[in-house]
């Protein structure tokens, strides 16, 4: 078990690595004048010197990426404006344009995205799974063709026209706005509820056609019928025998998922006027701001592989049949 | 032993407890028909089943897919769903009546009274809970007892279903065992509570053939110790031969021939079981083709009018007056011998057994 959680530690890595290669290579080695780019609109000569300087683009591909990674595990320094900053490890890169590092700027965002996350994936999680495994239970009534459709009526409503309305008309919820957890939880919460609400509305409708699914097949199968003859409750026939089994490949959506909404929550941070992980990306994509680009790829790969390193952890916990070797 | 059981392919090898007249029964179906609604009409899969068994005896159901043999074993423990299946007639389990049984007398009824050991141990097992923790549940279902005298009792369990080092073995998942260890646990598990009726539906199926004989042997020994009845559902005549005392042969949701092994399997009386017999490929001797039934089991969809097999029965030309088409015959004694009873028209069948069927059989 640890040999294998040391060798997908590694492997983690190496995607990260190989990421962070790409994407310097797309966009420090394309056919455009990177410093340029990332100087912006207001470029003087000196600036533009300054950055070739610093970011060494007038040296090898090969000698920059390795000051990049340099960057990333000790820090370096960056000559912005004839100041030189000194940016800390792990440093990945800076921002010439709004003239901070990009790991602080990235660093306020990301627990923004993940307050985010945390709270929607906690709501469409809970309700997905409750609602998916009643209907599974009373197959076929009206309650479970009416949760059906609820459900497919949510999921094929356009993620903001949701976050719209939920902006628009529940005026009754406290004002959006980010509160750090630590300084007012209360505060923290009430900021974020539209938010968590937009995103666990949406997506729970999802979680309840596959937890309707996965429950519909965990009942009938066979050991569902022994616990049955067993002399149990049905309750504990569904909840314990039948929902154990049903859970497992949920709780695998889930890990992947969560991920993925951790780069994707662009849609929520906008209407809901949170500065996230997204809204940053969304803001440097605008302003060709290249570092903040770069950082924010290599943070959502960084996510993305551990989220799944995760799971397959958790996957050994849930499912015994699965040796991790 | 005559000549011609020993010439029959199924030689009974043990003696059979001899039946004692009189003997109550312990579980008693009577006139049970199951049937499932569907879209397409009503799934006749039992239709007026009617048996009797003791303690200490053990009655093996044979019958094709379809036949019934399972369905009407589920409806014993009360498995099928109530709203997706209509259920008439009588099942008695010591006096206990379990058609309209309320759900919590059959959560106290079933484990405790029926147990029933699955097909299939590798899916009838739950794959997430150690075979320890699937054993208590049932014991703790029937017994008020702790967590860990209800442990001790699955790992004594294990021990007689001989599962070697029982107390490590209690903790470990069924994907832990082979297939023959899971079947045991599985075993372990239905008699852990001392049910004195046992279903066994197909427990050695999904076996290989050594791992066959010892689980027959296992359930043989426990009924012995435990002394209770077993209904044993299979498809395999040879299983038959080494376990059962009676025979039900089922067709088309209905008994079609009932009685004592060595004589249904030496000299049956219905033409079903007939083909039965023939369709058993020769292990020893020349090799030759195989002679399976012709035609296909019914749809319990639309059952044939009258008997049940007769657009596949070679004898029922022999019937005068078009009976097996419009008639369902009887299950009731159709020679001398009262301990037996089969459902056909045929007239004599004992002697047209002996004359045209028993020289084909391999």
């Amino acid at each position: 078990m640890l040999f294998y959680i040391l060798r997908r530690v590694i492997s983690a890595i190496s995607v990260v690595i190989v990421t962070v290669v790409c994407s310097f290579l797309l966009f420090f080695a394309a056919p455009h004048d990177p410093a340029g780019v990332i100087c912006g609109p207001k470029c003087t000569p000196e600036r533009l010197k300054d950055i070739t300087n610093s970011l060494n683009l007038d040296q090898p591909m090969v000698e920059q990426i390795g000051l990049y990674f340099k960057g990333i595990a000790v820090g370096r320094d960056y000559t912005a404006g004839g100041v030189t900053r000194h940016c800390d490890a792990p440093c990945l890169g800076y921002s010439y344009i709004l003239g901070v590092p990009v790991t602080d700027l990235l660093a306020r965002a990301v627990p923004v995205t993940l307050s985010i996350v945390i709270g929607g994936a906690t709501i469409y999680l809970i309700f997905g799974v409750l609602i998916g495994t009643i209907a599974a239970r009373v197959r076929g009534t009206t309650l479970d063709k009416a949760a059906v459709g609820t459900s497919l009526v949510i999921g094929s409503v356009p993620y903001f026209i949701v976050a719209l309305v939920i902006a628009l008309y529940a005026t009754f919820l406290p004002r959006s706005q980010y509160t750090s957890f630590f300084e007012n939880p209360i505060q923290w919460a009430g900021g974020l509820l539209a938010a968590w609400l937009c995103l666990g509305l949406t997506n729970s409708a999802q979680y309840t056609r596959y937890s309707r699914a996965s429950m519909i097949e965990a009942l009938g199968q066979d050991f569902t019928r022994t616990a049955r003859s067993k002399g149990i409750s049905e309750r504990r026939v569904v909840y314990r025998h039948g929902l154990r089994a049903a859970m497992t490949p949920v709780i695998t959506i889930f890990g992947v998922d969560v991920a993925y909404q951790l780069v994707n929550t662009i849609f929520t941070e906008r209407i809901f006027q949170l500065p996230g992980l997204g809204t940053r990306i969304i803001n440097a994509f605008n302003q060709y701001d290249l570092p903040v680009l770069m950082g924010g790829v290599i943070v959502g790969a960084t996510v993305l592989v551990v989220m799944n390193l995760l799971v397959d952890i958790l996957y050994t916990v849930l499912d015994p049949r699965v040796r991790l070797g | 032993m005559t000549d011609q059981t020993v010439r029959a392919p199924q030689t009974v090898t043990r003696t059979p407890r001899a039946r004692a007249e009189g003997e109550e029964a312990y579980l008693e179906v009577t006139d049970l028909h199951v049937q499932f609604p569907t879209a397409d009409g009503k799934v006749q899969a039992v239709q007026g089943l009617s048996y009797a068994l003791p303690l200490r005896r053990t009655l093996a159901i044979v019958g094709e897919s379809g036949s019934g043999k399972s369905v009407s074993s589920m409806a014993i423990l009360g498995l099928h769903d109530r709203k997706s299946t209509w259920i008439s007639g009588s099942i008695k389990v010591g006096g206990k009546e379990v058609v309209g049984m309320s759900e919590k007398d059959l959560m106290s009824y079933r484990g405790a009274d029926a147990a029933m050991i699955f097909q299939d141990p590798q899916s009838s097992l739950h794959p997430f809970f150690t075979i320890g923790a699937q054993i208590t549940e049932s014991y703790r279902a029937h017994h008020n007892v702790s967590k860990r005298a209800a442990k001790a009792r699955a790992v004594d369990m294990l021990g007689r279903v001989g599962i070697p080092n029982p107390s490590r073995r209690v903790d470990q998942y069924p994907h832990e065992f082979s297939g023959g260890m899971r079947q045991r646990a599985m075993i372990a598990m239905a008699l852990v509570n001392d049910p004195k009726l046992l279903i066994a539906d197909e427990p050695t199926t999904a076996l290989d053939v050594t791992v066959q004989a010892q689980i027959l042997d296992l359930i043989a020994d426990l009924q012995r110790d435990f002394g209770s009845a077993v209904v044993f559902i299979t498809h395999d005549l040879g299983v038959v031969a080494e376990i059962a005392d009676d025979i039900l042969v089922m067709y088309g949701g209905n008994a079609v021939e009932h009685g004592p092994v060595e004589k249904i399997l030496g000299s049956p009386l219905h033409p079903y079981s007939w083909g039965l017999l023939e369709s058993i490929p020769a292990v020893s001797g020349t090799p030759g083709p195989l002679h399976p039934i012709p035609g296909s089991p019914p749809s319990l969809l639309a059952m044939p009018s009258g008997c049940a097999f007769h657009p596949r029965c070679e004898f029922r030309d022999r019937v005068g007056g078009d009976l097996c088409r419009t008639l369902k015959p009887e299950l009731i004694p159709r020679t001398a011998d009262q301990g037996r009873t089969s459902r056909c028209h045929l007239k004599e069948p004992d002697k047209v057994f002996e004359t045209e069927v028993l020289p084909r059989l391999p």
